[in-house]
């Protein structure tokens, strides 16, 4: 421990900042952690200890399946050195955040980057919390803290022989003021980071006791079902409320905004009910149309368009392709996809004309209570979110909040009564913000000896922030298209050298609405680069390796983890057969969210053109890693989500509309169809790195190539279902 | 008045008789264990047991259901979290999200109960639940060790730390 920072504690008493009364005495709305005021010493904004020995960490970052509770629990406490069985967490509200001029920073949740943008905050936040616990009791001894150690919530000064805990000097601890920088252990040193510790929050999700946002009941709570247009830009011509009012259950038939309808009912299911019955006139508007080939049309006249943006380039790409002695080049495209997660969006609102509350499963609490302040003509001062455990979120409930201001919307209309909107799935399916859409053109010019002098990767299509943050594009340049293909930085770069390289960017944008889609752009950017690579060293009959390995020379880490896989995987020998069917490899690799990703699978495709996904090894390194027992369930996680992609995914538009609106017609790779997946965690220090994210990117490009490897054929167009004839 | 045997209690209630069996859990009856996923026996997170089969109750009117058949939900399949299902959940970390774990694990209670050492094909075919968060592999896992086979090499799951790491 380091001991000098002791002498920079300010013992004087603190201010504390929060609307809540009492020190430290918060009153969380829900879900609510048994904390009496006054009786749970608040020693920084993360970390509040009880008498009892409990330390409850604070989390700001929503918890959604991904383990971040877990992994920032577990950093505060590397600090802060309490006995990990007495730690639990929960969620400072959004609305303390504002009152305390965020002292718990952002509270989004997407990208990756739960723990790798706020590390070193929370660490800070548990390592001032030790300190101020160790001079509390120095205090009380009269000793110099710095004679005092602290390790496992006890307190020892050794010299006097003298032990306390944390619990019986927190009230002690919470009246002094957090000494600002607090040193951090370097992570070489970490006892409880690093570790594969188990979840905090399984126990609940094993026998149906955890509260997602779909099951909570307030008192006095109605339900509401609602249906919106089902083309996107229309809006409610007219609804015959007077035909369901009668039915079982019925309260109020209302209109949300103009493109909306929403019954409450007492029950969720006779609201339902009575929607399903309630005769609405629709004006479907401009988009009424709009079919799936014309969206394909436009993204298509985007390959070949003299206007684009360019996002990395080095050299003279066209001039280059123009005088090389071959070329080859394909044409790819990726669809719109919906997230699908488990629990649909919901959202329960309490409306009153002085103040407004929202309980949701939300990524971003903070956007969630701006959405709820707009929603509810209120200043975000009046209102408060409070945040429920996510059923699934995947990018789709963190940037936009369209079901809460929807929620809001509804409960204005019965003020002072707490009222549930819960989508069903059909209506989840029809209003997303979709995997956005692109195509893509490759062009590779090679020399005589078949090597890649030039590349120029064409994207066209759909722009996350021109449907999102619009204001952040600028002359037609959306920098997230370019995901994964960066020149540099530490986010998302591409990994190969090419001597002429030009990837450009023209915007062609549908009306259907996109979204941030776990993985977002990086997914079908690797798909388009690591099969094209896969292209090219069978056009010029090299090793996919051994071409990937000429070009990332100046790439060690995107190399590192390749390599990694492919020998894991045995790349280079003959994989076993299995059933009496050869088996094949194939690659792919990706540097997104921070992390240096790689895969290798293994398929065989029977000759009636089934496909049978064996293995995958996949290699991560994200620089620390925090749990890695996380980290594998992450990558597990994130195969099943880019192979189902990969398999199934598509929403397409009929008339204006989505016409998947159900598992039946979007269907979801099942148990069966789940390969063995190997996963090396290589963090190699020096840099954080997200885990959620990047490894969907490999899925699909990995097992194509593996198939092409097997049948020789090669898949452009996802999703799979509509290229081999049938599936295992 | 309708009547369901429920995780061993006879409960009464109002409802209409084409309401889904989910809902009566999940609203009359307030066991919220139990989850809507599809409404159409598409994910299976509405797994519950009636007497002992598993049974999508999102597409299962209440007419359809005696009043003498037991019913039992997540909240009913062990009072303690004790079903080894349950500690092999939590043994393997299984559940991500979490949403679709109550209906994963009475299906897979259902599977133990008709055949306690279940092969690679025996689960496959028993559990066709939807999980969007990816943990079928530890569900696999999980179920072999909840039914006693616990080689590693059995397991769906193999983690690699380098030495250099």
């Amino acid at each position: 421990m380091d001991t000098t920072a002791f002498g920079d504690l300010n013992v004087s008493r603190r201010q504390f900042i929060g609307t809540a009364g009492a020190a430290g005495a918060f009153v969380f709305g829900f879900p609510t952690q048994a904390q009496a005021p006054g009786s749970a010493p608040e020693i920084t904004a993360w970390v509040v200890v009880q008498p009892d020995e409990r330390v409850i960490i604070r989390i700001a970052r929503s918890e959604m399946g991904q383990g971040t509770l877990t992994g920032l629990a577990q950093l505060v406490n590397e600090e802060l050195d309490a006995d990990w069985k007495n730690v639990t967490t929960e969620y400072p509200t959004p609305g303390q955040n504002l009152a305390r001029k965020r002292v718990w920073g952002n509270f989004s949740t997407g990208g990756s980057r739960g723990i790798r943008d706020s590390h070193e905050y929370v660490r800070k936040g548990g390592a001032a919390a030790r300190l101020m616990l160790v001079q509390a009791a120095a205090g009380e001894w009269k000793v110099p803290a710095s004679e005092c150690t602290a390790a496992n919530g006890v307190i020892t000064h050794a010299a006097s022989n003298r032990r306390t805990t944390y619990g019986k000097v927190a009230a002690a601890a919470a009246k002094l003021t957090p000494p600002e920088n607090p040193p951090l252990k370097d992570p070489k040193d970490w006892k409880l980071s690093g570790k594969r510790i188990a979840r905090l929050d399984t126990v609940d999700k094993v026998n149906g006791k955890q509260v997602y946002g779909a099951d909570l009941t307030l008192p006095g709570m109605l339900n509401a079902a609602i249906k919106d247009c089902p083309v996107f830009g229309g809006k409610v011509k007219s609804f015959d409320a007077a035909k369901v009012r009668g039915m079982p259950g019925v309260k109020h038939v209302l209109p949300v905004g103009d493109r909306a309808v929403a019954v409450v009912a007492d029950t969720w299911w006779r609201a339902k009910k009575a929607l399903d019955a309630l005769p609405i006139e629709w004006d479907f508007g401009a988009h009424a149309g709009v079919q799936q080939a014309q969206v394909d049309a436009m993204l298509k006249e985007g390959l070949d368009a003299a206007q684009a943006v360019v996002g990395n380039s080095n050299g003279n790409a066209r001039e280059a392709l123009a005088g090389a002695a071959r070329k080859v080049e394909a044409v790819y495209a990726y669809p719109h996809q919906n997230h699908a997660t488990m629990e649909p969006m919901n959202a329960t609102a309490r409306w009153t004309p002085e103040r407004c509350e929202v309980w949701t499963p939300t990524q971003n609490g903070e956007a969630a209570l701006a959405a709820t302040a707009e929603a509810a003509g209120l200043k975000p001062e009046q209102c408060e979110v409070y945040k429920i455990h996510l059923g699934g979120g995947f990018g789709r409930r963190g940037a936009v909040h369209d079901w809460v201001r929807q929620a809001v919307a509804i409960a204005r209309q019965v003020p002072g009564t707490p009222v549930k909107l819960l989508w069903t799935r059909e209506e989840d399916m029809a209003h997303g913000l979709y995997h956005p859409i692109t195509q893509c053109k490759l062009s590779a010019g090679l020399d005589a000896q078949g090597k890649v002098q030039a590349l120029h990767m064409r994207i066209s299509g759909q722009s996350i922030l021109a449907g999102i943050f619009p204001q952040n594009v600028r002359d037609g340049r959306d920098p997230v298209v370019f995901q994964g293909l960066n020149a540099g930085g530490g986010e998302a770069m591409f990994g190969y050298s090419v001597p002429h390289l030009l990837i450009d960017h023209a915007m062609r944008n549908p009306h259907v609405p996109p979204g941030f889609w776990r993985g977002v752009n990086l997914n079908q950017n690797t798909l388009y680069v690591e099969c094209f690579l896969d292209e090219i060293a069978h056009a010029t009959g090299q090793d996919p390796l051994a071409l990937r390995r000429e070009l990332m020379k100046n790439h060690p880490k995107h190399l590192a983890v390749l390599e990694a896989a492919a020998q894991r995987a045995g790349w280079g020998k003959p994989a076993p057969d299995v059933g009496g069917q050869k088996v094949f490899r194939g690659l792919a690799q990706c540097h997104g969210f921070g992390s240096y990703v790689a895969a290798c699978a293994e398929v065989s495709v029977s000759a009636a053109g089934e496909l049978k996904i064996h293995r995958i090894v996949a290699a991560t390194d994200c620089g620390h890693a925090v749990n890695p027992q996380q980290i594998e369930a992450q990558v597990e996680g994130s195969f099943v989500y880019g192979l189902t992609a990969m398999l199934y995914g598509e929403c397409t538009v009929k008339d204006g509309r989505i016409e998947q609106l159900n598992f039946d017609t979007y269907p979801m790779m099942r148990l069966k169809e789940m390969p063995k997946v190997e996963t090396i965690v290589m963090p190699s220090g020096g840099f954080w790195g997200g885990v959620g994210e990047p490894t969907i990117a490999v899925a699909a490009p990995a097992v194509l190539n593996a198939v092409f490897a097997a049948t020789g054929k090669r898949i452009r167009e996802l999703p799979l279902k509509n290229q081999l004839t049938r599936r295992a | 008045m309708a009547r369901l045997n429920v995780n061993g209690r006879v409960r009464e209630f109002e409802a209409e008789p084409d309401t889904p069996l989910l809902w009566v859990l999940r609203e009359q009856l307030g066991l919220t264990g139990t989850k809507y996923g599809c409404g159409v026996a598409q994910c299976g997170s509405c797994t519950v047991h009636v007497d002992g089969a598993p049974v999508r109750s999102c597409v299962l009117p209440l007419s359809a259901v005696q009043p003498n058949q037991k019913i039992v939900t997540i909240e009913g399949l062990s009072p303690t979290s004790s079903h080894a299902l349950q500690k092999a959940w939590v043994q393997l970390d299984v559940p991500q999200c979490g949403y679709c774990q109550s209906g994963m694990l009475m299906a897979a209670a259902a599977l133990l109960k008709d055949k306690p050492r279940p092969t690679d094909a025996d689960i496959d075919a028993a559990i066709t639940n939807i999980c969007r968060c990816g943990t079928y592999n530890r569900v696999r896992a999980a179920i072999k060790v909840a039914a006693g086979d616990t080689k590693a090499s059995s397991l769906d799951i193999v983690h690699v730390t380098p030495r250099s790491a």
